[in-house]
């Protein structure tokens, strides 16, 4: 399934949040959402999850306005990784992964085998079979990142969206993570702060700066020198490693003397 | 199976709860009065030891039930909706308003029947959940909107009973509120019964078919969303249901404290978070828990009476006290001596 975005925007009272935004992941790609603190990678992913609404401009899953479809069949491609989860919930992992799987019941159905299976099947992908029985509020940062994923996976869905789904995660992780994100068939569009790992792992990068769309396009064309120092004010050295992936290495800019 | 265990000890309990109190009675008599008023062909108890069992203690021992059942599921339903622990049934200034509204009746004398303190109480609920809608403003499905038009309504409401009482100055107003606010269920009838039966079955129904959702919604409105349910949609249906039962059963029985905030968290304990089993078992412990509050309310120190609400603060508090010691998600936590073990799979190295 591929989801596009065009030409949205969103306001909030008079600040604008996101402007002129398109973006369009094609089925299978893995995208990643890259740009400074407040560029509206978070608003952006908003958008194309449905949990907010666009001033304007459309978001298309397939080609159709996502707008027009049914909320619960939506649900059955799509699912959200947002940053936050709550801290308190209390609720055991088994009972988070499970959540994912409400849009594929009945509403007055109860959680079958089968439920159960793909909910174990998702922990243990995610490095944390048998954990089911564990309290939510007992898992660190990182732990609970990856049962957030975990949730989302047993949604089965064709496109995941994430908000910065490697910031609490180990270097180990982080790097388990996007290899499985690249290499399933899922449409991944995933907000990153870590250039080099963007680099190695996406199909497509979307930079954003302030709201807008800075560039698109393959890795190597839109992480260059000059523009990782114009968004993020980073000195950056980019080249091909031998297996022949982009690569980004970032010192800070050299202090500007007078 | 947990829901079936409950059950039977909640039948178990309105059996023995019919028994018990000032005059003695056996289980078959009571068995027998309810077969005579069934139409079955067993011969009735004499008139005055059946219209204790018919007309005093049924009426009262289910309506107790009733109560006890509905506090407890619009507890949990409100807590799961606000993600707020403390959420009670009273949450949008219900149980004040239910005062004002039958302190209103009595000093405007519209009638001093039960039938007219009740509708009284009724219309006051409603009132102080219209008010909360209005001071929460449109975007009143936020929780924490409509917690704070929640607490601003109950302090209007508890300002206009206070200031009708010391207006009307009356010895009947002061009782009445006192009643409203502490909860009896002292004026069960078989009318009231049945009302309570009827919305309480509707409204669970509605929580019940909503489960999935307040699944969701413990874990936040995002979630919610994203797994296919429409936030403000369903936060105004719950909230809308849970206000109606919550002002029915204040209005036949008064406030009745600590059933609705202590026993969906003790439930939780026992059943997990899911809602599909946490709300019928809520129901059924919350109904159990009320029961005996009142029966005790009624024979400690018969033949004078405690509010049951009295009972119900004087259980629940320790019970909370208790919840509190224990860490969060206690019931989820490995018991002790599985603790003791070393926490397998730590650090597999597996793909995530």
């Amino acid at each position: 399934m591929r989801i596009e975005a065009r030409d949205i925007g969103r306001r909030l009272r008079d600040v604008t949040l996101l402007a002129e935004v398109t973006l369009h992941a094609p089925s299978g790609s893995t995208v990643g959402l890259l740009g400074p603190n407040g560029s509206g990678k978070s608003t952006l992913l908003r958008l194309l999850a449905g949990l907010d609404r666009p001033d304007d401009g459309r978001v298309l899953l397939d080609g159709v306005d996502r707008a027009s479809l049914p909320r619960r069949a939506v649900a059955r491609h799509v699912a959200v990784v947002s940053q936050h989860t709550p801290d308190d919930a209390d609720l055991t992992v088994g009972d988070v992964v499970l959540l994912g799987r409400i849009p594929h019941r009945a509403r007055l159905a109860p959680v079958t085998a089968g439920d159960l299976a793909r909910t174990a099947a998702a922990l243990a992908r995610a490095g944390l079979a048998g954990w089911e029985h564990r309290a939510w509020p007992s898992l660190s940062g990182g732990e609970r990142q990856r049962v957030a994923i975990a949730r989302a996976l047993v949604q089965e869905p064709d496109v995941l969206l994430l908000d910065e789904p490697t910031n609490h995660l180990d270097i180990h992780h982080r790097f388990a993570l996007l290899e499985d994100l690249s290499r399933s068939s899922v449409t991944v569009v995933a907000a990153l702060h870590d250039l080099d790992l963007a680099a190695q792992y996406c199909d497509e990068t979307v930079l954003m700066d302030h709201g807008r769309v800075v560039a698109c396009g393959p890795p190597s064309a839109v992480l260059t020198e000059e523009r990782i120092e114009r968004v993020f004010g980073v000195a950056a050295e980019v080249g091909s490693d031998r297996y022949g992936r982009h690569r980004v290495s970032l010192r800070a800019a050299p202090a500007e003397g007078p | 199976m947990k829901a079936v265990v409950t059950a039977a000890v909640l039948l178990a309990s309105i059996a023995a709860a019919v028994t018990i109190g000032v005059a003695d009675l056996s289980a078959v008599e009571v068995l027998r009065t309810v077969a005579a008023h069934a139409g079955l062909p067993v011969t009735p108890l004499p008139p005055l030891a059946d219209s204790i069992v018919w007309d005093l203690r049924m009426p009262r021992v289910l309506l107790a039930a009733l109560v006890g059942g509905g506090l407890a599921v619009c507890g949990a339903v409100l807590q799961a909706l606000t993600r707020n622990p403390l959420a009670d049934p009273y949450l949008l200034g219900i149980s004040a308003g239910a005062s004002t509204g039958a302190v209103g009746v009595l000093v405007l004398g519209l009638g001093a029947g039960t039938v007219a303190l009740s509708a009284g109480a009724f219309a006051g609920s409603v009132a102080a959940f219209g008010v909360a809608l209005l001071l929460a403003g449109s975007r009143w499905t936020q929780p924490a909107r409509i917690l704070l038009a929640g607490v601003a309504t109950a302090q209007l409401f508890g300002a206009l009973t206070s200031l009708t009482m010391v207006a009307a100055a009356s010895p009947d107003s002061t009782r009445s509120t006192l009643f409203w606010l502490l909860g009896s269920l002292t004026a069960a009838s078989w009318p009231s019964v049945a009302l309570c039966t009827v919305t309480g079955a509707v409204v669970l129904l509605v929580c019940w078919a909503s489960a999935p959702a307040l699944d969701a919604f413990s874990f936040g409105a995002d979630v919610a969303q994203s797994l296919g349910f429409s936030p403000s949609r369903v936060r105004a249906a719950l909230f809308a249901a849970t206000a109606l039962l919550a002002a029915v059963l204040v209005a036949s029985s008064g406030a009745i404290g600590f059933v609705g905030l202590t026993v969906p968290h003790l439930v939780r304990r026992l059943t997990g978070s899911r809602h599909r089993t946490l709300l019928p078992v809520c129901a059924l412990a919350g109904a159990t828990l009320l029961v005996w509050a009142d029966t005790l309310a009624r024979t400690a120190f018969a033949p004078h009476e405690l509010p049951v609400g009295v009972v119900t603060a004087l259980l629940g508090v320790p019970v909370f006290a208790w919840l509190f010691r224990r860490p969060t998600g206690a019931a989820a936590l490995p018991t002790r001596r599985q603790a003791a073990k070393p926490t397998p799979a730590r650090r597999p190295r597996q793909p995530v």
